[in-house]
């Protein structure tokens, strides 16, 4: 299990130089000069060039990315264009606010998911099968975006039981874990619940559905094993993949809540990378692109390690 | 004093029900001593794994109908459940599955897989329970047997794996094993040595065995008694010797000269021409007439009587019934 990790671990740098290196071209590729958004526009060609080498745009691309990884690799993301902080700092609390996020909605989302997956799967081609079915499918389908608007005009407008804006009420984004933040958190927490509830059902649905029609359930109950020590046999053949398809979803959470976090006015790294996109700010978006990305690569680990931690078909050695 | 026979069936039927009924079983009988090797022929669909199955109590409970009585050292099996069930499974009676690989759970070791069921019918902690199921790998000839403990299935080969499976179905010493097909999946080599496994185990535990085959050369070298099916019934049965010696049901002479003369061994039984008939209906007249060359109208007017040939050895046929007449019998051509 060691030699395991320690190898996984190697694997994993060849990744994140290329994931770095990917986040880096994207960003320079992309059309339009990052200066023209912040430079007043009678701006003399002297002054554009001061402002090019004081970010270092007039270097040649592999000596700026040299540049920026080395930093990077510092923990300086050097600063935002627009705002004039260290990347790091807003990147830190961006990424803070969406993991708080993501892991609510998780949250609210795996058990959810797992136990309608698992029921689907137990009592499958009934009528609660299909409901589930049904209830995964719409999940999956409907633009999460919509439903948040859709949410926020029956909860806050309408009922105005729950705030549709912000991270909490001042809006200064520092959370704290009180009623008056909580609140804030409950209709992106929901929103983004929705889509993971209908992947994890599916995919438990099939799992569980598939392995209660295998030969060795029948051999368990042959040997005289009680159905709930059959159902803890079902659960442990299920969970390596239940668990990455959590994992992975975790992942996806995490970078793809751009549009919730939008809908919602949520202070996280989708909210934050909309801004740097719309104002052009280079830093800001690589360093963001970079912490999402590596935060990915980062739970892809953990989500192979501890399936073969707890799956004993997958050769570790 | 007789004793009690280890099995009893009585007029068992089974019944799927579903987008169509299937007549898997249709009135079943037939008797076992303790003890004793019963090898159940049949061909393809002539519910020999649904015999097996009812008697675990394994059919699937919503689709399936048990009619009947199944009878397991005089307790009627078939309305068992819940508790008494699962006592009454892996610990009176277990099974031995045709493919190992897919009857044991992948991700336990197959030494948990041997203690839980240890620990479940006897009572005792997981430690004693795992000296058992060390003493079971030993048993069975699984060669460095601690090491064996705690591996997984895929981790062994096929013959290791069907070793595994015995020493966890015979850990609780049941009465009775089944065994459906347990060699099928095997490499002839170690087909024969697990078959020679299971005859030493069975004598040196003193148990009765169901052993269901397609190959007659396996169910002559392995039973002390044969039982056929045909179309969920049993159409002959008797000492080995006799049904071998001296077949009378037209099927079992189609089966052996198949098989036997022929000597093909490990050949599937297929030779009879013709093919099972459907088993949407309740049979009411012999299943076989229509692939039987003996044929005649009485064969179609009701299900043929069973007639006893004395020793155990009986038929369902009516050319054996003593009420038809001799002299059309012996112009049968044998
Ligand atoms: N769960 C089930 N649902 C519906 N029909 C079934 C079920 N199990 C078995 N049958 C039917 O019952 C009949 C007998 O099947 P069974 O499996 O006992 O045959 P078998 O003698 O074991 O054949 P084989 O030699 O191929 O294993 C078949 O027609 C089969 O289709
Ligand atoms: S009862 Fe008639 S049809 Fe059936 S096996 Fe005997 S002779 Fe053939
Ligand atoms: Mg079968």
């Amino acid at each position: 299990m060691f030699t395991y990790l320690v190898r996984r671990l190697i694997y994993v740098l060849p990744v994140a130089v290329g994931v770095s290196i990917i986040c880096f071209l994207l960003v320079h590729i992309a059309p339009g000069d990052p200066l023209t958004a912040i430079m007043p526009v009678d701006a003399t060609a002297e002054e554009q060039a001061a402002m090019r080498s004081a970010y270092g745009l007039d270097k040649p691309l592999p000596v700026q990315y040299a540049i920026w990884i080395g930093k990077a690799a510092m923990g300086d993301l050097g600063k935002s264009i627009a705002t004039g902080r260290p990347v790091a700092d807003e990147v830190f609390t961006a990424v803070r606010n969406s993991l708080l996020l993501a892991f609510s909605a998780s949250v609210i989302a795996f058990p959810i998911g797992l136990f309608l997956g698992f029921l689907a799967g137990y009592f499958r081609d009934t009528i609660f099968d299909r409901l589930v079915t049904a209830i995964a499918i719409t999940g999956v389908s409907v633009p999460n975006y919509w439903l948040g608007i859709v949410l926020v005009i029956i909860f806050s407008v309408q009922l105005g039981w729950l705030p549709s804006m912000g991270a909490g009420p001042g809006g200064s984004g520092e959370w704290t874990w009180d009623y008056a933040h909580v609140r804030h958190l409950i209709l992106p927490a929901v929103t983004l619940a929705v889509v993971p509830i209908g992947i994890v059902a599916r995919t438990v649905r099939a799992l569980v559905g598939d392995i209660f029609s295998m030969d060795f359930v029948q051999a368990l109950y042959a040997k005289g094993l009680r159905h709930g020590d059959v159902l803890r046999h079902v659960v442990r053949n299920a969970a390596p993949t239940a668990l990455s398809v959590m994992g992975l979803q975790l992942g996806y959470l995490l970078g793809g809540s751009i549009l919730i976090e939008t809908v919602f006015n949520w202070p996280g790294s989708g909210f934050l990378l909309s801004n740097a996109i719309f104002q052009r700010d280079l830093p800001l978006l690589q360093g963001t692109i970079l912490i999402l990305s590596l935060f990915f690569v980062g739970m892809n680990l953990i989500v192979d390690v501890a399936q073969a931690a707890i799956d004993p078909r997958i050769k570790r050695s | 004093m007789t004793e009690t026979p280890l099995v009893e069936f009585n007029a068992l039927k089974v019944r799927f029900k579903g987008e169509r009924t299937v007549h898997a079983i249709n009135g079943l009988s037939l008797s076992m001593q303790q003890g004793e090797t019963l090898g159940l022929l049949g061909e393809s669909g002539s519910g020999k794994s649904v015999t097996l199955k009812t008697l675990l109590r394994l059919l699937p409970p919503r689709r399936s109908e048990i009619e009947g009585s199944v009878r397991v050292n005089g307790t009627d099996i078939t309305t068992l459940s819940g508790r008494a069930l699962s006592a009454y499974r892996g610990r009176e009676v277990s099974m031995v599955f045709q493919e190992p690989a897919l009857a044991l759970d992948p991700v336990y070791t197959i030494g948990d897989q041997i203690a839980e069921t240890v620990m479940r019918h006897k009572g005792i902690g997981r430690h004693a329970a795992m000296d058992v199921a060390l003493d079971m790998l030993t048993r069975v000839r699984i060669p460095s047997p601690e090491r064996r403990l705690k591996n997984y299935p895929h981790e062994m080969s096929g013959g290791m794996r069907q070793r595994a499976m015995i020493a966890l179905a015979l850990a609780c010493r049941p009465k009775l094993l089944l065994a459906d097909e347990p060699t099928t999946a095997l490499d002839a080599t170690v087909q024969i040595q697990i078959l020679l496994l299971l005859r030493e185990l069975q004598r040196e535990f003193g148990m009765g065995v169901i052993f269901v085959t397609h190959d007659i050369g396996v169910a002559v070298e392995v039973s002390d008694r044969i039982a056929v099916m045909y179309a969920g019934n049993i159409v002959e049965t008797g000492t080995t010797r006799d049904v071998i010696k001296n077949p009378r049901h037209p099927y079992t002479r189609g089966l052996l000269a198949a098989n036997l003369h022929g000597a093909v061994k490990g050949e599937r039984l297929d030779a009879i021409p013709g093919s099972p008939p459907a088993l949407e209906e309740l049979p009411s007249a012999c299943s076989f007439a229509p692939r039987c060359a003996f044929a005649r109208p009485q064969c179609l007017s009701g299900l043929p009587p069973v007639t006893d040939l004395g020793d155990g050895h009986s038929v369902a046929c009516v050319l054996e019934h003593p009420a038809f007449d001799e002299r059309s019998r012996e112009a049968l051509p044998v």
